[in-house]
């Protein structure tokens, strides 16, 4: 007998998560479609991780309403969801009279779009507390409530989080067909499975045009813009305190140079047009354009010691905004598209207004008596001191053996990942979860390993293992 | 957490600079030293090295990998040399405080001396930001060789390798030997960072061309490799657009340099050499910091590893006489510095009153070279020693002797080669 699901969420972005992980609240049968072998593999797994402070988006847009309201309610979840952050402010700064206007113009933008807190400081006062900054430097916007936070990491904990409290996610589901007849929503993948809904709802990032078009409901084109950014080895996270942004342009907010939650320096992105809503291309060009970029701000940084680059695609619109609406044409089809920044800061707030908007369709929703908004801390055991991490071992021998010596992350760590919801299938999944492979070396010494856990796990051939699910295959048989 | 373990030397890393360093400790009188190693059998990547070329200098036969290793195995064994393996140790302090882990919870052991014997790791693709996708297939060179000759995988058909490091010229090889057929070595210098026998051996006897002033200039595929776009590079190792050329492949192998391990190096606060990368030493090979030693590639990426095994004895003897206190105070410290052609001198300081005679400075050129003279100076340019060779190689490591005895009063000696007639 088929499901009938009452909410069909396309995409587990950190959208389509933060948006599952809402509705588990109440008494619903959710389900989420993902094209992908793990969730948060679109513009969420290569962004800026930024908590933007929100004085950026223009007075009256959506994007400023989603910004300001998103802060709090994505401080509260990371909480919540144990997902690391860090609230070390923003800057913004100017480097000439006519940007120095700019910012000004940003701070009265902030004030009326409710931002609380910023404070304009002069040159002295704004190299005092970020002494790495460009001395060309003649007027910087701080921003207290601004912050950074792991994306993926968010999508995980709040699509494990959906799971544990009774949503579905079906991955490597590429949606083909949706078909609307008697009141639901039925919803055919390229490889022939079909699910079944009452509402559809579309947050399927770079290629929310196409799912609409599928849907029979396309007023609007996704451009997608290619973000390249470098990422620096834990010896340069403390170059900068603060996320240091240019002053914005027309292309977006420019390069960035700012600490990462997990102790790295990130640079970036370009924001170039992409041929394909999939590129994620890395070029000269853009390597080039970060390195240049980031050093008017912040002269000093080191890209010696560059452990990786990787691109990232950003779902963009021409009206610059949010399209966040009920289909006028279709009945039960709701559009969450051209989420770019400041999307990630905005996502529970996004959440809350599509949960409004079901409710004016006349969805009821009932809270359940047991929801626990809580997903355990994955990182309890790396932030333990030695003697308690000895006592832990001796129950648990499994978190003794270091398999990512970089990283320094243990076999337990990585099982508990491929065996935690939202469980993680391939490499690169354990990567994202753990950090297995995302230090110095790049997996070098620990993919071998990894891989036999997860066949392991899984009760798979280790040919069977992929580096990020589809093709992606590793070992191509017995020698 | 259990008491605090206790012994004379810890010996961090278990291949072939850790087994060295261990049984030159013991065979120098010190017998309570423990090798701390992170895999479950002594070796280190010897085990995956199953090509031979090993011990030829050391040993005096032709070995394998896991044969050299096998011997060194064998006399730790005979000397009851306790080896913690599937242990990583985690911290280390100036104060010779060593923290592991391994199943059995965490360890800590006070050391009166430390060597340090982690080898070193790959460059990954990160490192050299080539543009492009990011599909599977693309390996380092290293963990490739452990696929195929650990875990008997084979990693793909079609294969292009970038570096012409030692390893990646093994590899080519070794999958040609598997049934793959190697498209291209890309090498973005105007000559080949490997040995030459190998060149001979892996390349020339397989037919697999090398490509000098090239290199992958873009990646292609979504989710398995599809191919890479090659060019030749200028003089400033820019790409050469209308050389472009793209070579369907499966498989990338990137051997495009080592860097040594010295993370818990840092850890100490030992100085490091921005040139090797490794930790600054003197004679016998005893680091910044007291009583704590390095050897092997932790300390330089050597190309042999019968060199490996002899700087570790030099290490191992170092740490013995400092546990015995045979060593003695030296306040006269003088700095070898790397002149004309050469990349970098180890070691970096010598203790002149400190010294039984004769040290081998160890050298690489900057360049390739024919006829080389080789000399050492002191700082008022008095010749103190001087080696001929008839060629060399930044790929192959050179050597030439000093006698302490004459260096004086000298502050610095400074070693340089020349184009010689």
């Amino acid at each position: 007998m088929k499901v009938l699901y009452d909410v069909i969420i396309a995409g587990a972005g950190v959208i389509g998560s933060a948006l599952a992980r809402e509705l588990s609240r109440y008494q619903l049968s959710v389900c989420v479609l993902e094209k992908e072998n793990d969730v948060a593999m679109g513009a969420t797994k290569a962004n800026s991780g930024i908590i933007h402070g929100g004085f950026d988006p223009e007075p009256g847009t959506l994007k400023a309403k989603m910004n300001v309201e998103g802060v709090p309610l994505i401080y509260k979840a990371a909480k919540e969801l144990n997902v690391p952050f860090r609230q070390c402010g923003s800057i913004v700064c100017a480097f000439n009279e006519q940007e120095a206007n700019t910012i000004k113009d940003l701070y009265d933008r902030g004030v009326i779009n409710g931002v609380e807190g910023m404070k304009l400081l002069n040159k002295e006062e704004v190299l005092a507390i970020e002494p790495a900054l460009s001395a060309n430097i003649c007027l910087a916007l701080l921003i207290p409530s601004a912050g950074i936070i792991c994306p993926y990491k968010l999508a995980i904990a709040a699509m494990g989080n959906a799971m544990d409290n009774g949503a579905t996610l079906i991955r490597n589901f590429n949606i083909d067909k949706v078909i609307r007849n008697d009141g639901a929503f039925e919803i055919t993948s390229v490889d022939g499975k079909t699910v079944e809904g009452k509402f559809f709802i579309n947050c399927a990032g770079a290629h929310s045009d196409v799912i609409a078009d599928k849907a029979g409901d396309k007023f609007f084109t996704i451009i997608p813009r290619n973000g390249e950014y470098l990422l620096l080895d834990k010896t340069e996270g403390a170059t900068v305190h603060h996320t240091i942004f240019q002053v914005p342009g027309p292309e977006g907010k420019g390069v960035l140079v700012s600490p990462t939650v997990d102790g790295n320096l990130l640079t970036g992105p370009t924001a170039e047009v992409s041929c394909s809503p999939d590129a994620n291309i890395i070029t000269q060009a853009g390597i080039s354009k970060v390195v240049n970029q980031a050093r008017k701000s912040v002269p000093g940084v080191n890209f010696r010691q560059t452990i990786t680059s990787f691109a990232g695609i950003r779902a963009s619109e021409k009206n610059s905004d949010f399209i966040i609406k009920a289909s006028d044409s279709v009945a039960g089809l709701i559009h969450v598209a051209a989420i770019d920044s400041p999307g990630l800061t905005s996502c529970f707030a996004i959440a809350q207004y599509v949960i409004n908007i079901l409710k004016d369709n006349n969805l009821t929703l009932t809270e359940k008596e047991y929801w626990n908004p809580v997903r355990e801390n994955t990182e309890a055991f790396r932030e333990m001191s030695y003697e308690q991490k000895d006592e832990y071992i001796k129950e648990h021998p499994e978190y003794g053996k270091i398999v990512c010596r970089c990283e320094g992350v243990s076999e337990g760590e990585i099982l508990d990942a491929i065996k935690r919801n939202p469980r993680a299938l391939d490499v690169d999944s354990v990567k994202r979860r753990t950090r297995a492979g995302m230090g110095r070396c790049q997996a070098g010494f620990c993919m071998p390993y990894v891989m036999e856990l997860i066949a392991r796990e899984n009760n798979v051939a280790l040919e069977e293992v992929t580096k990020k699910g589809n093709g992606s295959y590793i070992v191509t048989g017995r020698i | 957490m259990d008491n605090i373990v206790k012994h004379d030397v810890v010996v961090i890393g278990g291949g072939p600079a850790g087994m060295a360093a261990a049984l030159s400790v013991w065979d120098n009188g010190v017998t309570d030293v423990v090798i701390i190693d992170r895999e479950t059998s002594v070796g280190g990547i010897l085990k995956q090295c199953v090509h031979s070329g090993f011990g030829l200098h050391k040993l005096g036969r032709e070995l394998t990998g896991p044969e050299y290793a096998a011997e060194y195995a064998k006399r730790v064994f005979e000397r009851n040399i306790k080896v913690y393996s599937d242990t990583m140790v985690v911290d280390i302090n100036k104060e010779k405080l060593v923290i592991a882990t391994n199943r059995q919870g965490i360890l800590k052991i006070q050391a009166k001396a430390v060597i340090l014997a982690m080898g070193c790791r790959e460059r990954s693709r990160g490192a050299l930001n080539i543009p492009g996708t990011r599909p599977s297939g693309i390996f380092s060179a290293g963990t490739a060789q452990k696929l195929i000759n650990c875990e008997g995988y084979s990693v793909g058909s079609k294969v292009v390798i970038l570096g012409s490091g030692d390893i990646g010229l093994i590899m080519a090889r070794r999958m040609t030997l598997e049934g793959a057929k190697v498209e291209a070595v890309c090498e973005i210098m105007p000559y080949s960072g490997g040995l030459t026998r190998n060149i001979v051996q892996c390349l020339e006897d397989y037919g697999i061309p090398l490509y000098l002033s090239h290199t992958v200039a873009q990646i292609h595929g979504k989710d398995r490799l599809e191919g890479v776009t090659i060019a030749q590079v200028d003089e400033n190792r820019q790409v050469i657009e209308d050389t472009k050329r793209y070579i369907p492949c499966d498989t990338l192998l990137l051997s495009v340099g080592l860097i040594p391990e010295n993370e818990l190096t840092k850890m100490a606060d030992i100085a490091i050499d921005p040139v090797t990368n490794g930790p600054v030493v003197f004679q016998d090979r005893q680091t910044t910091v007291e009583g704590i030693f390095a050897c092997g590639n932790v300390l330089q990426v050597h190309d042999l590893v019968d060199y490996v095994s002899d700087e570790a004895e030099i290490a191992g003897r170092g740490a013995a006489c400092y546990v015995t206190e045979q060593q003695k105070d030296s306040s006269l410290v003088v700095d070898v510095k790397p002149g004309d052609k050469i990349r970098y001198v180890l070691p970096q300081k010598l203790n002149v009153n400190n010294s039984q005679g004769k040290v081998d400075l160890y050298m690489r050129v900057t360049e390739p070279m024919g006829r080389t003279v080789f000399t050492v100076c002191d700082d008022k340019g008095n010749l103190l020693s001087k080696a001929v060779k008839m060629r060399a190689m930044p790929g192959e490591m050179e050597k030439i002797t000093v006698d302490l005895s004459q260096i004086g009063s000298a502050e610095s000696i400074v070693v340089k080669g020349e184009a010689g007639k």
